[in-house]
C-alpha cells in the first residue's frame, strides 16, 4: 500500500461513512466459526472502542468511494457537495481489513458506498471486497455490506452468500419526505430489494434446517437506518414504520439517526440545529420495548400522543399513562408484568423471579438485587399488612422521579441504550 | 483461627477446602504465599495441592450447583477481590448445607458476594476480549500488553486461540507478571523478562514490523475520523473505555511521528 494516499482516502471515506449507524456486529444464528485454521469467527460481538461521542466501534466502517451520481440532500456525498472526492481499490479495503482485524482493532467490516457509474457497477466492487476476504484470505469475521438500491438480483444473492448482514437504508421514514429530499429516488427502490432479501434469508434459513451443510446467506440478517429530526414525521410514524420492518421484511435492527445538519439547505434544519439526541434515545427505548419486553407500539405512541416524551423514558411514561394496572406485587406476578415495572429490567425481573423462590422478597432485597428501587417502589406493592402505600397521581410520581433523575442521571444517555431500564 | 497458606490456583483453593473439612478447621483466613501476612499469633496450615482431593470437592459442588453455578465460582476466583477465598468458602458451605440448588437465592449474601465477583471478573475479561491491541514484530509474533484489574488472561485464552487461530500471539499482563503464548498449536503460560522498558519507543522501534507504526496511525487516524463533534459526550465514552486502560490502548496514544 501506498502509505500517505491510503491514509489520506481512510480519513475522508471513514469520515463520510460515519453518520450511517448500523454498524453494530451482531452476529447470525448461524455463527461464523473459524473451522479450518484460518482467522477470525463472528463471536458474539466485540465494542473495540468508543468514539469521544460515546459510540461504539466494532467494525471498520468506510465507503468504498464517496464519488456518487445522485443529490441526496441530507447526504455528505452528494453530487452537489464541494468536498475532496476518494475512492478504495479493491486490494486496499481487504488489507485494512486484515490488517485492523489481526492487530483486535475490529470485529470486521461495514462497506457503504456512494453511487458511481451505476448500481450494478458499485455493487459488484463491493461483492468482490467480501468474496476476497472470505476466499483468499481466509477471513471469518464480521462482513456488513450495503445492498446498492437499484443492484440486479443476482449481485444481491451474491453478496448475501459472504456477508454476514445485509442493509438497504430507507433514511426518510415516509415517501413523502424521501421525494423531498431525494427526488431522484422512490421507496419502492428501497423496498424492493429488502424484500428479495427477507425471501432469500427466509429460503436460505429452511433449507439449512434441513441440511446443515447448506451455505449461510447473510446469517446475521438485515437491518434498515431511518434519519430522525431532518423531516417532519411524528413518532408514531417512525415506530410504526420500524414496526413494518419487523413485522413484513423480518428486519433484525432497525437504527435511527438523528439529523446532524451538513449542509445549507431550505429544505433542511439549517447547520448549527442541534442533533435531536434525546429523541433519536427515546426511539431506541421505545424500540426495545417492542422488541424486548412485549410491548405494542400503539401501547407507546398513539394518534391522541403521537409523539414521546422527552424528559422521561417510554416505559415510565407508559406505566404513568396506566396506573391502573399497579401496583404490581413482585412476590407473585407473572415476569410479563415485572418487566413493565419501571426501574426494573430484564435482567433485574428474571432475577427477582429466581430469588423469590427463596423468600418473599421485602425492599431491603430489591435494593440488594441492584434495581432501581427510587424509581420503582410508586409501582411496587408488599403483601404485608404492615406495609403503607399513599395513592399519589401520576403527575406527582413523575415529579419525585424527576427529582432523582436530575440528581443522578443528567445528561448521561446514550444513543445504543445504556442507563435505561 | 487458622491460616491456610496455599499456591493461589483454583484446584490450590480447592485442595484447601478439602482439608478444612479433613482437618476440622474453624475460622480460617486464606493466603496465597507465606510471607504475605506475618499473622504469627495464627495457626498455620500448609496446603500441598492435590487434584485427587480438588475433584472431590469439585464433585461435590457439581451435585448442588449448575455448570453455569460453577462457573461463576471459578470467574469469581479470578476477580481477585480482597477476601474473594473466604467468600468463595461461605458460599461452598452453604452449597454442602443444603439438599437443594442455591444459586438463585440472591438474597443471601455469600450467594450474592460471589455472583457480584463473577460479574465483575465477567465483565473485566469482556473487556480485555476488546482492549487488547496487538503489535507486530518483526518475526511475526502479534503482541499485546495488558493490566487488568482481575486476572483475566486464564479466561480469555480460548477466545483468542479460536479467533487467531493463523498468527502467533502473545498476551502480556505486566501486573501479575505473566503471560499467555500461541504458538499456532497449543497456548501456554510463560514468564518474560525485558532487558529494556517494554513499551519505551526505541525498543518498540527496535522490534516492530516496519508495517507496524502505519497501521497503528491509520487507526489513531480512523479513531479521529469517526467521531462526530457536534455528537461529544466524554462522560459516556469514559463510562465505556475507563481511563486505566487507556495507556495500552494505541488509539489512546498520540502519534509516534506526524
Ligand atoms: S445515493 Fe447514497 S451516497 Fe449517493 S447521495 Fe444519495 S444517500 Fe448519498
Amino acid at each position: 500500500m501506498v502509505h500517505e494516499r491510503v491514509m489520506e482516502k481512510l480519513a475522508i471515506l471513514a469520515d463520510a461513512a460515519k453518520y450511517d449507524v448500523s454498524c453494530s456486529s451482531s452476529a447470525g444464528q448461524n455463527k461464523r466459526k473459524n473451522q479450518n485454521k484460518g482467522l477470525g469467527d463472528t463471536g458474539n460481538g466485540i465494542c473495540h472502542a468508543y468514539t469521544e461521542d460515546g459510540r461504539c466501534v466494532s467494525l471498520l466502517k468506510i465507503l468504498l468511494t464517496n464519488h456518487c451520481i445522485f443529490d441526496c440532500a441530507y447526504c455528505v456525498s452528494r453530487k452537489s457537495n464541494d468536498i475532496k472526492r476518494a475512492a478504495f481499490t479493491v486490494q486496499e479495503v481487504v488489507d485494512l481489513t486484515i490488517g485492523f482485524y489481526r492487530r483486535n482493532y475490529i470485529e470486521g467490516l461495514f462497506l457503504s458506498s456512494g453511487i458511481f457509474d451505476n448500481p450494478d457497477y458499485t455493487m459488484e466492487r463491493l461483492v468482490r471486497i467480501a468474496k476476497k476476504l472470505r476466499l483468499e484470505e481466509n477471513f471469518n469475521g464480521y462482513i456488513h455490506l450495503k445492498a446498492i438500491p437499484g443492484a440486479s438480483d443476482e449481485l444481491i444473492k451474491e453478496a448475501g452468500m459472504y456477508a454476514d448482514r445485509l442493509s438497504v437504508n430507507v433514511e426518510m421514514p415516509t415517501e413523502k419526505s424521501l421525494k423531498l429530499l431525494a427526488p431522484e429516488k422512490n421507496h419502492a427502490d428501497v423496498i424492493k430489494p429488502m424484500e428479495y432479501l427477507k425471501n432469500e434469508i427466509v429460503g436460505h434459513k429452511e433449507e439449512k434446517k434441513l441440511n446443515f451443510k447448506a451455505p449461510l446467506f447473510a446469517p446475521a440478517g438485515q437491518s434498515t437506518q431511518m434519519i430522525i429530526g431532518a423531516t417532519q414525521e411524528n413518532d408514531l410514524e417512525i415506530l410504526g414504520m420500524a414496526n413494518y420492518f419487523y413485522e413484513q421484511m423480518n428486519m433484525r435492527r432497525v437504527y435511527y439517526s438523528g439529523y446532524v445538519p451538513i449542509s445549507y439547505d431550505n429544505r433542511l434544519p439549517a447547520i448549527g440545529t442541534p442533533v435531536p439526541m434525546i429523541r433519536e434515545n427515546r426511539l431506541y427505548q421505545a424500540d426495545w420495548l417492542i422488541r424486548f419486553y412485549g410491548f405494542n407500539v400503539n401501547e407507546i405512541v398513539g394518534f391522541d400522543q403521537p409523539n414521546l416524551d422527552l424528559d422521561i423514558d417510554p416505559k415510565l411514561g407508559w406505566a404513568l399513562r396506566n396506573l391502573h394496572q399497579f401496583p404490581v406485587d413482585i412476590n407473585s406476578a407473572d415476569l410479563e408484568l415485572i418487566l413493565r415495572i419501571p426501574g426494573i429490567g430484564v435482567t433485574s425481573a428474571k432475577k427477582i423471579v429466581s430469588a423469590r423462590k427463596f423468600k418473599r422478597l421485602q425492599p431491603e432485597d430489591l435494593k440488594k438485587l441492584g434495581i432501581a428501587y427510587n424509581r420503582s417502589k410508586f409501582f411496587l406493592a408488599f403483601s404485608s399488612p404492615f406495609y403503607l402505600q399513599k395513592d399519589l397521581t401520576s403527575i406527582q410520581i413523575k415529579e419525585q422521579i424527576l427529582n432523582i433523575q436530575n440528581s443522578k442521571y443528567q445528561n448521561n444517555f446514550s444513543n445504543q441504550l445504556s442507563l435505561f431500564q | 483461627m487458622t491460616l491456610l497458606i496455599y499456591d493461589g490456583t483454583f484446584e490450590g483453593w480447592l485442595t484447601a477446602v478439602f482439608e478444612i473439612y479433613e482437618y476440622k478447621f474453624e475460622d480460617v483466613i486464606f493466603a496465597k504465599d507465606e510471607n504475605s501476612n506475618a499473622l504469627f499469633f495464627l495457626k498455620t496450615h500448609f496446603v500441598e495441592t492435590d487434584n485427587a482431593k480438588a475433584n472431590r470437592v469439585l464433585k461435590g459442588l457439581k451435585k448442588n450447583l449448575s455448570p453455569s453455578g460453577i462457573t461463576n465460582m471459578y470467574h469469581a476466583f479470578f476477580s481477585e477481590l480482597p477476601q474473594i477465598e473466604e467468600s468463595l468458602f461461605r458460599f461452598a458451605t452453604y452449597v454442602f448445607s443444603s439438599s437443594k440448588n442455591i444459586e438463585g437465592d440472591l438474597s443471601n449474601n455469600a450467594v450474592l458476594n460471589i455472583q457480584k465477583a463473577a460479574h465483575l471478573t465477567g465483565k473485566e475479561s469482556h473487556r480485555m476480549k476488546a482492549f487488547v491491541r496487538f503489535k507486530l514484530t518483526k518475526d511475526n509474533l502479534y503482541y499485546a500488553i495488558v493490566e487488568p484489574d482481575c486476572n483475566v488472561l486464564p479466561l480469555i485464552q480460548k477466545h483468542f486461540k479460536n479467533r487467531y487461530a493463523d498468527q502467533k500471539w502473545l498476551i502480556y499482563d505486566t501486573k501479575r507478571k505473566y503471560g499467555i503464548y500461541y504458538d499456532l498449536e497449543n497456548v501456554s503460560t510463560v514468564e518474560l523478562t525485558f532487558d529494556s522498558n517494554p513499551s519505551s519507543s526505541k525498543f518498540l522501534a527496535e522490534i516492530s514490523d516496519e508495517d507496524e507504526e502505519f497501521f497503528q496511525n491509520l487507526w489513531r487516524n480512523y479513531f479521529k475520523s469517526v467521531n462526530i463533534e457536534s455528537r461529544k459526550n466524554t462522560k459516556l465514552h469514559v463510562q465505556h473505555m475507563p481511563k486505566r486502560y487507556w495507556k495500552n490502548l494505541t488509539e489512546k496514544i498520540p502519534n509516534l511521528k506526524k
